[in-house]
């Protein structure tokens, strides 16, 4: 609004009233730029880590070359003289996270399409807390269950005698990891899809059942191809969350380095060998100082790439539906 | 009256339609029925698998470690020679020092920054894009990672704390601090604009608006998110390990004491990764005792959201 057509409607005689406020309010002002600044911590936190993370990173790279950190399969730090193909760990990593999503993926779905298609309102409103509750545990407390629990009282009963080199008498093993990780995922997968199958509009259920869709073709068929961009993120998160697990892997997967992809064999992850060399009085600035710090910036970039794909999924289903 | 004539004609439309119905469900593919009653099974055999993992853990943690529960458990300080004697005291008053350092930096930062995003922020701004997508990243970034940041700026480099307690308190809370960001901007997201649109006409300045309109209606949802923070905080261990949280720890550990501290996960991992079994119980033990003082937090913040989660 002009200051004229303010003006235009004040008595006669009386100066027109000016529509800024009457004092400049810096309190305002110190409170605006307060709270900005506690916004730019959090990418001050980003900077950190990537400037806590370049500096010895580079400094390995100036000792071991990049290609032989890259495409080695030999993570030896211990000899003489040292070996670090990234790939052996990147492997026990992989080999882990692997088993985790097998069991995952369809329990988290399942229990997903459960609570948001078939469960009464009721069952859903005490299932969901408690799921999320499962959520909560420290993922201390599940390692020491899959390397107490799982492995010798589950996977060592079940497992084949001879497969792949048999289960007994193993007592890490990458397979309880996995499960581990697996129980830990669950609520992820299981929370975050059963948002976006909320979020799908009741009149595309209603459409289907119109045609006479049964329940399940509902289900599978409009509400889980509708809600995907969800799901999908849901489950590109799952996998980032279980690279980067650490307490898990290092209870029940072991820490000798194999590039194996047998679940019945001790690994090591890179997660475990970041917690086990990194831990104590490690002397900063030796080599194997500063091999954590490149095998940190490799974890770190690959969640970030994981990162960024869920988040765009994520934003994708809000913008359909919400 | 017409209503007299409509009730039987009513009777005869619902007793029709019903009659038409179960005609045509009974016409539904054998089939048909048998697969949709299969997937609906499969669906809840997927729940209760999920949901029996999580009561065989709870249950085992008890059956190994119920026999070492006991008042020394809490009075007694670690031990690698008498596993009957050893206890948790060091570490779980550790524990209550750096959840206390969590929470003092985390609720004005969190809060702060929520504040920001939502009410003051211009979305159209880059910058602030650039702010919300970093937050949602950080959320997810491997704790490990954090540990690494805590070791090299927070321990050594830049801040050079050394290994105190307030260092592993800081990186703790550098970790959960998106979650408050997050779930506190949920919260103030949730208070209806017409509630800041009535204050503001009343003459009220933004700030003031904040503080006594959308600041207190939004609290539940603040309080949930920290609760949550905290207790994922208490339960994590890997970023201890590198920013020098040690096991052996016989006194009770202070903020700056350059002496060392303990806490209680790091505790428990110390014990689980000893085989013989009075080490394991004593993992057990510490497990229980945990997971009893986090379910009781995230019922209670679960329990807070449900409660006082207002519709407008």
């Amino acid at each position: 609004m002009s200051a004229t057509s303010t003006g235009a409607i004040e008595p006669a005689g009386k100066p027109p009233r000016r529509l800024q406020a009457s004092s400049p309010r810096y309190g305002e002002k110190a409170i605006h730029a307060l709270l900005a600044l506690c916004g730019l911590l959090s990418v001050l936190t980003t900077t950190a880590i990537v400037v806590s993370l370049i500096g010895p990173t580079i400094g390995f790279f100036e000792v071991v070359p990049i290609g032989d950190f890259l495409f080695g399969t030999d993570w030896t730090p211990q000899f003489q003289p040292p070996s670090f193909g990234v790939l052996a760990i990147v492997a026990g990593t992989l080999n882990v996270t692997l088993w985790g999503m097998l069991f995952a993926v369809p329990i988290g779905l399942g229990s997903a399409i459960y609570l948001s298609e078939y469960a009464r309102p009721r069952v859903r409103k005490t299932l969901k807390p408690v799921l999320e509750i499962l959520a909560g545990i420290p993922t201390v407390a599940i390692g020491f269950f899959a390397v107490s629990f799982i492995l010798p009282e589950i996977i060592q009963p079940l497992w084949p005698d001879g497969l792949l080199g048999g289960a007994v008498g193993k007592p890490f093993m990458a397979l309880a990891a996995g499960l581990g990780i697996g129980l830990m995922i669950v609520p992820i997968i299981a929370s975050l899809s059963e948002d976006a199958m909320s979020a799908v509009p009741r009149g595309l259920r209603e459409g289907a059942y119109a045609m006479g869709a049964t329940k399940m073709e509902v289900a599978t068929r409009v509400v889980f191809p509708a809600a995907l961009s969800g799901i999908v993120a849901s489950i590109v998160l799952a996998i980032s969350r279980a690279l980067g697990e650490t307490m898990i892997v290092v209870l029940a997967a072991g820490s000798t380095p194999h590039f194996t992809f047998n679940p019945v064999e001790a690994i090591q992850a890179m997660t475990s060998y970041i917690a086990v060399t990194a831990t104590g009085d490690i002397p900063a600035g030796s080599i194997d100082y500063k091999s954590v710090f490149a095998v940190g910036t490799l974890l770190f970039l690959i969640t970030l790439v994981m990162n960024m794909i869920s988040i765009r999924l994520v934003r994708k289903y809000r913008e359909v539906y919400e | 009256m017409a209503s007299d004539a409509s009730v039987p004609r009513n009777r005869l439309a619902v007793a029709g339609a019903r009659a038409t119905t179960k005609a045509m469900l009974s016409e539904q593919p054998r089939a048909d029925v048998i697969r949709n009653t299969l997937f609906a099974g499969l669906l809840l055999l997927s729940i209760l698998i999920a949901l029996a993992g999580l009561f065989a853990l709870v249950i085992q943690a008890f059956a190994k470690g119920h026999s070492a529960l006991s008042l020394d458990l809490f009075t007694n300080p670690p031990s690698t020679i008498n596993p009957d004697q050893a206890g948790f005291r060091p570490a779980i008053i550790g524990s209550l020092e750096l959840i206390a350092g969590v929470i003092l930096f985390v609720v004005p930062i969190g809060i702060g920054a929520a504040l920001y995003l939502e009410e003051y922020a211009d979305r159209s701004r880059w910058w602030n894009r650039a702010i919300e997508i970093n937050i949602q990243n950080l959320a997810a970034v491997p704790s490990i990672i954090y540990g690494i940041l805590g070791l090299a700026f927070i321990v050594r480099g830049p801040l050079d704390l050394g290994f105190i307690l307030a260092a592993g308190s800081l990186t703790l809370a550098l970790l959960v601090l998106p979650m408050v960001i997050i779930a506190a901007r949920e919260a103030i997201r949730a208070v209806p604009d017409s509630i800041r649109q009535g204050s503001l006409a009343l003459g009220a300045t933004k700030w003031q608006t904040i503080r006594t309109q959308v600041l207190p209606a939004s609290v539940p949802g603040i309080a949930t998110g920290v609760i949550l923070a905290v207790s994922r905080a208490l339960g994590e261990t890997a970023p201890l390990l590198l920013v020098g949280a040690t096991v052996f720890v016989t006194f009770d550990p202070t903020p700056f004491s350059p002496d060392g501290y303990s806490a209680l996960p790091v505790q428990i991992f110390n014990y689980a990764v000893r085989p013989q079994d009075e080490f394991q119980t004593l993992a057990a033990a510490g497990i229980l005792v945990m997971l009893v003082v986090l379910l009781a937090m995230n019922s209670f913040a679960i329990w807070l959201r449900n409660r006082y989660e207002q519709r407008w």
